[in-house]
């Protein structure tokens, strides 16, 4: 029984990073704008945070210096798809491929470097039995991540500026005919959405792994990506999906434990088959997509 | 101030000067970052983009990184004329490779049934086949399901790369080898022929020069290449002409991922000589910005492809002379992207002086 809780546990943690980066993303996918830069960006965060907290022994502000550095990526990012009106998914690429060669430069002296785990959980709830290992005994991150999620639903759905929101997502035309900084909407989106995959990126390298190595971000940032079309542009699914990630992942190592005689490399690839596979149940009926995808997704827009 | 003013038609010219004026960019911008690090720019350029040239010796090896850049640069400019947005050349140039050395692995014993040039033969027949297959996934996926290749062909180069390291520890892995992760060492007689004593440089590189030829023959002289164009270009004129559209999915992901892996098996059956749990430096994703610094033009690649040689050369020499991380690659690699999408905002728009 307690080992279900602790798979339990460590399913939610994995499946952290990715609500969070997921969430970030929706937002700037919600406002018209691609970012396939994600990947770039939790890299550089994830080395800077781990940078930060190394030197200052402050996971805080390794957390905050890893949003800063997702959000100077994500203004990189506008700069050209936004003020140039660059086409975005090749400007997205070109985020990845920077962030990817940007932090394995930075992390270079730090490769193999560890930070230590400090203690969290939430006092005394922690210690109820299943439950209290289950869900309490888990980095703030993981509550934070939740609070952002229920802030999100709120905030697209229950306030006007959300509405603006998805408005510039829908039909950024209309929604500049009424008066509405189309492009600076959409630049908040973005840094909002740098700031979470920063978060995500620290939260990968400070507290999931917690130590360097080239590439540790391994594909989350795409499966994030993937995890937005999953929810159909939904934050409530968006959490689903994460915690479905996080348990696939995990799963490889249950299997590796209980002794399965599969390879270890074959059930690494779990992740990414499961996103394949994710991503063709939900494309298969292309309506479906059409209906839920904010209709101006990817396409550039010059006031 | 200075404003953007759109032009009243694209400029042909700036097409092709965006490129070269991204690259002035890139090493303008390159020298800062020396400078950041505390070395001398100009040593610093020296050392990156000079010396790699230095003499034949050296310009051997620049063409021989050159040659999986430009083969996989070739498939994926059919693949972006076509609007299919193929990113995982990394993941087809792995499963070439592989099926490649498997090929070779097979056949290379002590007493041979075939002949070394009929082994490499299958071999390179192999690695076009198994890269082929690789995209073929992504096409069907994309064809069958609308699932977004993007994801999807990146997500197999993940996918790809575990299989690599599943083969290296498992099937491939050479039973003398002390344990280590990597199959035997192929005998010479399945290396590719080298094109001058006392360089790497293998017959794969005159390959690479007629597949630019014949890649140039079909996008702009056949009637498919015609087809592709306009289905990226304009896909609703394309249908009204009856042009398939999942035809064109089908032909250039199979093209692509073909030469993604005829690149791979170039690789494993040329420098490398062996099976190893990594085959390329981000060869594929490097062929990306070759292809956008070569206009998705087979001539044009070849040109993009020697400057992206050269960045990774650089990036060895700098790490060797100057003690910098060899990974200043990745960044000069991404600085040039960024660079080229800025400056091809000038093919529409225009730079004007305005008071205001």
């Amino acid at each position: 029984m307690e080992n279900f809780a602790a798979l339990i546990a460590a399913s939610i943690n994995s499946g952290t990073p990715l609500l969070i980066a997921a969430l970030g993303l929706l937002i700037n996918e919600r406002a018209g704008v691609l970012n396939l830069g994600a990947e770039g960006m939790m890299l550089v965060a994830a080395i800077v945070g781990f940078a930060v907290a190394h030197q200052t022994h402050s996971p805080a502000l390794g957390f905050i210096a890893g949003a800063g550095a997702g959000m100077l990526m994500a203004t990189l990012f506008a700069a050209l798809a936004l003020a140039l009106a660059t086409n975005q998914v090749a400007t997205g690429l070109a985020l990845s491929i920077f962030g990817t060669g940007l932090s394995a430069f930075i992390g270079q002296s730090f490769v193999g470097q560890s930070l230590q785990g400090g203690s969290h959980g939430i006092p005394f709830l922690k210690e109820i039995p299943f439950f209290g290992t289950a869900f309490f005994d888990q980095h703030w991150a993981v509550y934070f991540s939740l609070l952002l999620c229920a802030g999100i639903i709120g905030f697209l759905y229950r306030t006007r500026y959300g509405l603006v929101l998805r408005s510039v997502g829908e039909s950024p035309e209309s929604a500049h005919a009424l008066g509405y900084p189309v492009l600076r909407i959409r630049y908040f989106a973005l840094l909002f959405s740098g700031a979470c995959c920063g978060i995500a990126g620290a939260y990968l390298s400070i507290v999931y792994t917690p130590m360097w190595v080239e590439g540790l971000v391994a594909g989350r940032g795409w499966i994030a990506l993937a995890l937005t079309t999953f929810a159909t542009w939904r934050p409530a699914r968006v959490l689903l999906g994460a915690l479905l990630f996080g348990s696939v992942t995990i799963l490889q190592f249950y299997f590796q434990a209980i002794g399965i005689a599969i390879p270890s490399q074959i059930l690494s690839m779990l992740p990414y088959a499961a996103t394949i596979l994710v991503l063709v149940l939900i494309s298969r009926n292309p309506d479906w997509i059409r209906l839920n995808m904010p209709a101006s997704l990817g396409k550039p827009f010059r006031p | 101030m200075l404003k953007l003013e759109l032009r009243a038609g694209s400029s042909r010219a700036m097409a092709y000067l965006s490129p070269l004026l991204a690259l002035c960019l890139t090493i303008f911008f390159g020298a800062l970052l020396f400078l950041a690090l505390g070395k001398n720019p100009l040593t610093g350029l020296q050392v990156f983009l000079i010396e790699p040239i230095r003499n034949t010796a050296a310009i051997s090896e620049l063409l021989l990184k050159t040659t999986p850049l430009v083969l996989c640069a070739l498939g994926l400019s059919v693949c972006y004329r076509a609007n299919v947005w193929n990113i995982g050349a990394e993941g087809q140039l792995i499963a070439g490779g592989l099926a490649a050395g498997s090929t070779i692995i097979f056949f290379d014993h002590p007493d041979p049934t075939l002949s070394g040039s009929m082994v490499l033969l299958l071999a390179c027949l192999a690695g076009v086949i198994g890269g082929a297959l690789w995209a073929a996934i992504t096409a069907l996926l994309r064809d069958r399901f609308h699932a977004n290749e993007i994801l999807v062909s990146l997500m197999l180069t993940y996918i790809a790369q575990l299989l690599l390291m599943y083969a290296v520890n498992g099937p491939l892995k050479d039973p003398n080898g002390m344990n280590f992760p990597q199959s035997k060492v192929f005998s010479s007689e399945y290396l590719l022929p080298h094109l001058m004593h006392g360089s790497r440089l293998h017959i794969g590189f005159i390959v690479m020069l007629c597949a630019t030829v014949l890649m140039a023959l079909f996008i702009y002289r056949s009637f498919a290449g015609f087809r592709l164009t306009v289905g990226g270009l304009a896909p609703l004129e394309a249908r009204y002409a009856g042009f398939s559209s999942r035809r064109a999915l089908w032909t250039s992901l199979l093209i692509s991922g073909g030469f993604a892996g005829i690149a791979g098996a170039f690789e494993v059956a040329g420098p490398i000589g062996q099976v190893l749990p990594s085959i390329s430096p981000g060869y594929g994703f490097a062929a990306i910005i070759v292809a956008f610094i070569g206009r998705l033009n087979p001539i044009g690649t070849i040109f993009g492809g020697l400057i992206l040689s050269l960045f990774y050369l650089g990036g060895e020499m700098v790490q060797s002379r100057l003690g910098l991380p060899s990974a200043i690659t990745g960044l000069f690699q991404g600085m040039l992207l960024f660079l080229l999408l800025a400056c091809d905002t000038l093919i529409n728009y225009r730079l004007r002086w305005k008071k205001s």
